[in-house]
C-alpha cells in the first residue's frame, strides 16, 4: 500500500531532530558550515543533507511569525525527477511498487552532469543535489530500507511533537483534513500543500511563499525531459 | 518539578517564564502541545521570541532581570480583583498566619537588616505564637498584620504603570497574561508554571521562584493535576545529582552541610530537627535524625557506633558564613590559595561567569584532574591561544570518561522519575564511567594512608568503601538495608535486607541509607523499581498520565507531591474531573497521598504541605536569606538609574566577588549601555565538550552568535551576518550577528534599552567557532544559592574590524 509522511508544519518546535537523525541514519558526512545570520545550517539541501529545517521570520502588524520548513523529497505521486532521468537511463530513478517511495538509484551514477541538471531542474521543489563525489544523485529514500523491514522512516521516529506522521496514504490524508480543520479555526489561510499529487503532505498555516521560495511548486518552461514526461504520462496514469 | 513531564497536559493555563523550554526540553512540548490541542492558553514570557514562542499562543517580551516586578504586579492583581482560591488560601497556606511584631518592611529592606554583614536576622520574621506556642492565625484574614494583608501592603507599589516601565512590557500585555493565567484560580481550573535558569541565574533567583510558588499557592495550583511550579532541570540527571548532593551546601536527601558550629552529632541533630506543637502538622523533617543517622551507618558500615556518633565527627565541617560555592571556590584558586582538585563532567573554563579569570586561576594550580569525555576548554586550559605553555606549571591529567550509553545507571528526570538505563556497548578506548574512576582513585589513596598513615588517616580509612564500582550494588545501598535482624510491627527484617521504604529507616544505627529520598526505590533484593516499564494504571490514574508502574519516583513512587492540597478539607477532589487523590472506603486511592491519615478536617487528619514545620504552604517565606517576600532588585549591572520600587537598587545579600578581575558597570553606565542575556540552544549543551565534538550538531549550530534587534543593528551599522565584537567592563568576545525580529528594544523608565542574547557554548578547542561568551558575565549570585547571574549584565557591541576567534 501507499506509504505517505504528514509533517503538520504547526507542531513543528525546529529542535532539528529530524535532520540530525536522517543523517545518522543514512551515515552522512557531516558538512562544514558557517554562522551567517541564521539558525537555519547547513543553508541548503545536500547530497549529506535529505531532512533540512528551513527558518524564516517575518513580522506582521507587529506580530512575529517564525516559521519551520522541516524540508524533504516530497515523493511526487508522478515524480518529473523519474520522467526527466527515465528520457536517458530508465531505472535510474525508481518508484517502489508497494510504498510509492521514489528512490535514486545508484544508475544515476551514468547520467551526465548536464542530464543530472535537467533531472535537477525538473524538481518543483528543487530537492535533489548531485553528490560530486560519487556521481549520484541524492534525496531522501523515506527510509526506504527501514520501511521495508516494518519501521518508521528516523525523522518520524524522532519526532517527539507530533510534527512527523507516517502511515498509509488514505490514513494520512485523512489526519491531515482533520489537522487542517483544526488548524483553520485560528489560522483561515492554512493549506495542505499540493497534497493530491504528493505522498509528502504538508500542513501550513500561513501563506505558503512565506516559508520559502520551494515550498510553493515551482513550474519550469518546458524542457526535453518535461516533453518526454508529459507523452508517457497518461500511460503512467493507467498503471497507477 | 512538583509534577511529573506529562502532566502538563493536564493544565488549562500554561506560564513559560524563565524558559525556553521547546529549545532546551524539546520533549516538554509534546505534553504541551497536547494541553494546546485540549483548549490550554500557552503564554511565554521571554527577554526574546525563541522556538517556544513559534508554539505558544502569545510572546511577551520582557526585560531580563525584571521577573518580580512582572509577577508581583500578577499579585497585585489577583488581591485587588480577588481571585484567590479562597478555601485553599485560607486553610493550606500561611495567609491567615500572624507575623511577629518585629517583622517590618522599609524602603526596599526588611527588618533586620545589618548592612556591615549584608545580611538580614531572620529570626525579626518569626510567626506569633499562642500560649501552646502555635502559630497564631485569623482565617478571615482581616488582621492588619496576618500574612494577607502584608502581602497586600507589600505589592500595593506593583501598579501596572511602575511595572510596565521597569519591565519594558506594555500595559496591556500584562493585563492580557494577568487575565489568562489568573483564570486558573478556579477550583477547577489549573495553571502549570515551566521554568529553567531564565528564573535562576539572577541575583534575585531564589525569590523569582519562590514568587511564582506565592502566584500558584494564591490560585490554588499546587499538588493538582496540571498545576505546579516546574523545574526543567538543565541536564537528564541534574535532579539526580541535587538529590545526592552535587553541591557544598547539603549532604544527600536534603541535610544542611555540618559546620564547626555543630561538632557533635546531638548538636547538629538539635539545630536541624524542627519540633511543632501543632497536632495537625505532619512536620516530616522531625525524622531527621533517622535519616541522618541512617547515611552516615551507610557511608561507614561498623565503624559508625553510637558512641562515636556514628562517624559524624570524621565528615569535614564548614565554617558558619563561608560561602564554598563554585564561584568563590575559583576566587579562592585564583587568589592563590588551592594547590589542586579534580573536575568531572565540567567546563568552568567556558561555563564560569568571568571566565578570563577562570582562566588566570587555573594557572595557579600545581596539579589538575579532568574527568571528561572529550578534551575541553578546562583540561586544555594551559595551551588557551591567550598564553604561552611553558609559562604554565600546572600538571594536568585527562581521565577519558566513557559516555552514558557505555555504562549502566540511573538518571532521576526533572519529575523525579528515578530511571535505570542499561548499558549498550562497551565503553570506547580506555575510557572508564566516573564511578570507576572515583572507586579506584579512592581506593589508592586509602591504600597509601594505611601505608603510610598520615594527618587524620581514620577520616579516610574509616569509610564502608567498595571493592569495585558497580552501578546495582551502589542502587541497593542507595536505597538502604537493615544491619542487624529487626521487628517493627510484627514484621521482622533480616540483617542484609533491603529497607522497603523511609518510613521504617531508624536512627539507632539498624537501617543504612544512602538517600533516605530514594529509601523504596529498590525495596528488596533482585527488585530494581528503577527498572520498570509497566504502563499499567486505573482509569483514574491514566485520565491523568500517571503511570505509577513506570519507573519509580522519589518520594515513595509520588507523582504529583503535595496531592493532599487537591482536596478540600474533607476530602472532595476541587476538580472532580481530574482527581489525583480520593479518600473511598477509609482510604486513598489514585496517587500516592503525601501521607494515609484521612482528610484533614477528620479527626487525625493532617495538613497538607508536610514538608513545612507550620505544615502550610509559605506565602510568607521566612526561610530565606533575602526576605519572606520577594522585592524586586536590579540586577548587579543595570541599565536604569534608579529603582523606582525603592532606593535599595540591588538585591541588598547578593554575593559578590572583589578580586582585580571583578569590575562591574555602574547603573546606567553609558559605556555599556545594552542589556545581555545569555543562554544555551537546542543543538548544543552546556559549555559545548559534548557537543562541539558531535559534528552533526556542530554542523547545524557551527558558531558563536548574538542576536540583536534591527532597530540596535541599524544603530551601530551592523548588517545580518557580519562579525562584531560585544564587550562588557571584563572582557570582548566576537560574535556573528544575528539580526532579527524576534528581539525589540525596550522603553524603560522613559528611555529605549537595547537588549542582546548570546548562546555560552562556544569555545576554541573547536577551530574557529568562537570562543566563551562568559568572559562579558559577572561573579554576582544570588544570596541562597550563589547561582550566579549569567541572565543579565551590560556590555557594548560594534562592529569588527577584524577577528581572530571566528573562521569566517
Amino acid at each position: 500500500m501507499a506509504k505517505s509522511i504528514f509533517i503538520d508544519t504547526t507542531r513543528c518546535t525546529a529542535c532539528r531532530g529530524c535532520q540530525v537523525a536522517c543523517k545518522q541514519w543514512h551515515d552522512h558526512e557531516a558538512v562544514p558550515t558557517k554562522q551567517t545570520g541564521t539558525h537555519q545550517n547547513p543553508p541548503d539541501l545536500t547530497p549529506n543533507n535529505f531532512k533540512l529545517v528551513r527558518f524564516s521570520e517575518h513580522k506582521i502588524e507587529g506580530r512575529v511569525h517564525w516559521l519551520f520548513f522541516p524540508e524533504q523529497c516530497r515523493h511526487c505521486l508522478q515524480p518529473a525527477c523519474k520522467a526527466a532521468s527515465d528520457s536517458y537511463v530508465e531505472g535510474a530513478i525508481v518508484v517502489d511498487e508497494a510504498t510509492g517511495i521514489v528512490v535514486c538509484t545508484e544508475k544515476t551514477k551514468e547520467l551526465t552532469a548536464e542530464q543530472a541538471q535537467e533531472v535537477i531542474d525538473a524538481c518543483p521543489y528543487n530537492v535533489p543535489r548531485l553528490n560530486e563525489k560519487t556521481g549520484e544523485l541524492a534525496k531522501c529514500d523515506m527510509c526506504i530500507d527501514r520501511v521495508q523491514a516494518g519501521l518508521i522512516p528516523m525523522c518520524v521516529k524522532t519526532c517527539c511533537t507530533g510534527t512527523m506522521n507516517f502511515g498509509e496514504r488514505a490514513d494520512m490524508l485523512k489526519l491531515a483534513e482533520e489537522r487542517l480543520a483544526k488548524v483553520q479555526k485560528e489560522f483561515p489561510k492554512a493549506e495542505l500543500l499540493d497534497a493530491g499529487d504528493l505522498a509528502v503532505i504538508y500542513l501550513v498555516s500561513q501563506p505558503r511563499e512565506m516559508y520559502h521560495q520551494y515550498a510553493q511548486r515551482e513550474l519550469r518552461p518546458l524542457n526535453r525531459a518535461d516533453f518526454l514526461a508529459g507523452l508517457t504520462r497518461p500511460l503512467r496514469n493507467i498503471l497507477g | 518539578m512538583t509534577q511529573h513531564w506529562i502532566d502538563i497536559k493536564n493544565a488549562n493555563a500554561i506560564l513559560i517564564m524563565g524558559s525556553n523550554a521547546a529549545e532546551h526540553h524539546p520533549i516538554s512540548f509534546k505534553w504541551v502541545l497536547k494541553a494546546k490541542d485540549a483548549g490550554a492558553k500557552v503564554i511565554h514570557v521571554d527577554p526574546k521570541f525563541s522556538r517556544t514562542s513559534a508554539r505558544s499562543d502569545f510572546h511577551v517580551p520582557l526585560r531580563s532581570g525584571t521577573d518580580i516586578a512582572f509577577m508581583g504586579g500578577m499579585v497585585k492583581y489577583i488581591l485587588e480583583k480577588d481571585l484567590i482560591q479562597k478555601e485553599y488560601v485560607v486553610e493550606y497556606t500561611n495567609a491567615s498566619f500572624i507575623v511577629g511584631d518585629d517583622y517590618k518592611f522599609e524602603d526596599g529592606l526588611f527588618s533586620g537588616y545589618d548592612p556591615e554583614k549584608k545580611k538580614y536576622d531572620q529570626k525579626k520574621w518569626a510567626f506569633a505564637k499562642d500560649e501552646n506556642g502555635v502559630s497564631k492565625r485569623d482565617k478571615t484574614l482581616q488582621d492588619p498584620r496576618c500574612v494577607y494583608q502584608l502581602l497586600k501592603k507589600h505589592y500595593e507599589r506593583y501598579n501596572l504603570d511602575t511595572v510596565s516601565s521597569i519591565t519594558g512590557v506594555s500595559k496591556e500585555n500584562l493585563l492580557k497574561v494577568y487575565e489568562i493565567y489568573t483564570a486558573t484560580g478556579k477550583p477547577d481550573k489549573a495553571g502549570t508554571m515551566m521554568y529553567a535558569l531564565g528564573w535562576t541565574q539572577h541575583s534575585v533567583g531564589v525569590q523569582n521562584i519562590r514568587l511564582a510558588a506565592m502566584v500558584q499557592l494564591l490560585l490554588g495550583n499546587i499538588g493538582v493535576a496540571g498545576g505546579g511550579v516546574n523545574a526543567l532541570r538543565g541536564e537528564p540527571n541534574v535532579q539526580g545529582s541535587t538529590d545526592h548532593a552535587l553541591l557544598w551546601h547539603i549532604l544527600p536527601g536534603y541535610h544542611g552541610v555540618p559546620t564547626t558550629a555543630w561538632p557533635t552529632l546531638d548538636d547538629y541533630l538539635k539545630a536541624n530537627t524542627p519540633a511543632t506543637k501543632d497536632p495537625k502538622s505532619v512536620n516530616w523533617w522531625q525524622h531527621r535524625p533517622k535519616y541522618m543517622v541512617s547515611l552516615l551507618k551507610g557511608w561507614f558500615g561498623d565503624k559508625a557506633t553510637p558512641e562515636n556518633g556514628f562517624g559524624y565527627g570524621l565528615l569535614p565541617k564548614a565554617e558558619p558564613g563561608v560561602d564554598y560555592a563554585s564561584m568563590f571556590m575559583f576566587d579562592r584558586m585564583y587568589a592563590g590559595k588551592m594547590k589542586g582538585g579534580m573536575i568531572f563532567g565540567h567546563n568552568p573554563c567556558v561555563s564560569m561567569p568571568n571566565t578570563h579569570k577562570i582562566r588566570a586561576a587555573m594557572q595557579k594550580l600545581d596539579w589538575l584532574v579532568v574527568g571528561e569525555v572529550h578534551d575541553t576548554e578546562t583540561s586544555s586550559f594551559w595551551r588557551d591561544p591567550s598564553v604561552d605553555p611553558k609559562k604554565i606549571p600546572t600538571e594536568v591529567f585527562l581521565l577519558p570518561s566513557c559516555q552514558r550509553g557505555e555504562k549502566d545507571g540511573t538518571t532521576s528526570n526533572s519529575g523525579r522519575w528515578h530511571q535505570w538505563h542499561h548499558k549498550g556497548y562497551e565503553p570506547a578506548g580506555q575510557s572508564k564511567s566516573m564511578g570507576w574512576m572515583v572507586t579506584e582513585i579512592m581506593k589508592r589513596v586509602r591504600g597509601l594512608y594505611e601505608k603510610d598513615k598520615g594527618v587524620f588517616p581514620e577520616g579516610i580509612l574509616s569509610h564502608d568503601w567498595p571493592k569495585e564500582y558497580n552501578a546495582d550494588e551502589m542502587a541497593m545501598r542507595i536505597n538502604g538495608q537493615f544491619t542487624k535482624d529487626v521487628t517493627i510491627k510484627d514484621k521482622t527484617y533480616k540483617k542484609g535486607d533491603q529497607v522497603p521504604g523511609f518510613a521504617l529507616l531508624q536512627a539507632d544505627g539498624s537501617t543504612t541509607s544512602l538517600n533516605w529520598l530514594y529509601c523504596g526505590c529498590y525495596p528488596e533484593a533482585g527488585k530494581n523499581l528503577a527498572k520498570r516499564r509497566d504502563l499499567t494504571q486505573t482509569p483514574m490514574q491514566a485520565k491523568l498520565g500517571l503511570f505509577p508502574n513506570y519507573t519509580w519516583a522519589w518520594p515513595m513512587n509520588r507523582r504529583i507531591i503535595y496531592n493532599r492540597a487537591s482536596v478540600d478539607p474533607q476530602g472532595k477532589p476541587f476538580n472532580p474531573e481530574l482527581p489525583v487523590i480520593l479518600w473511598e472506603d477509609g482510604k486513598w486511592i489514585g496517587d500516592i497521598p503525601d501521607g494515609p491519615a484521612p482528610p484533614m478536617a477528620m479527626e487525625k487528619g493532617t495538613y497538607p504541605f508536610i514538608m513545612h514545620t507550620e505544615g502550610h504552604g509559605q506565602i510568607f517565606g521566612p526561610g530565606r536569606v533575602d526576605g519572606p517576600f520577594p522585592e524586586h532588585y536590579e540586577p548587579a549591572e543595570t541599565p536604569v538609574a534608579k529603582n523606582p520600587f525603592s532606593s535599595q537598587m540591588n538585591n541588598p545579600c547578593m554575593k559578590v566577588a572583589k578580586s582585580d578581575k571583578d569590575l562591574l558597570a555602574k547603573p546606567a553606565d553609558p559605556k555599556y549601555p545594552i542589556v545581555l542575556t545569555t543562554y544555551s540552544l537546542t543543538e548544543h549543551w552546556c559549555g559545548g565538550g559534548d557537543t562541539r565534538n558531535t559534528p552533526y550538531l556542530l554542523e547545524a549550530e557551527p558558531q558563536l552568535y548574538v542576536e540583536m534587534s534591527h532597530e540596535l543593528a541599524a544603530e551601530k551599522g551592523i548588517k545580518n551576518g557580519d562579525p562584531v565584537v560585544v564587550e562588557s567592563i571584563r572582557g570582548k568576545v566576537e560574535a556573528i550577528a544575528m539580526v532579527t525580529v524576534r528581539i525589540v528594544p525596550f522603553q524603560v523608565e522613559g528611555k529605549t534599552v537595547h537588549l542582546i542574547g548570546m548562546p555560552f557554548c562556544f569555545g576554541w578547542t573547536t577551530p574557529g567557532c568562537g570562543d566563551a561568551t562568559n568572559r562579558l558575565t559577572p561573579s554576582v549570585g544570588d544570596p541562597n544559592t550563589t547561582i550566579p547571574e549569567y541572565k543579565a549584565c551590560l556590555v557594548n557591541i560594534r562592529k569588527a574590524d577584524k577577528v581572530t576567534e571566528l573562521a569566517i
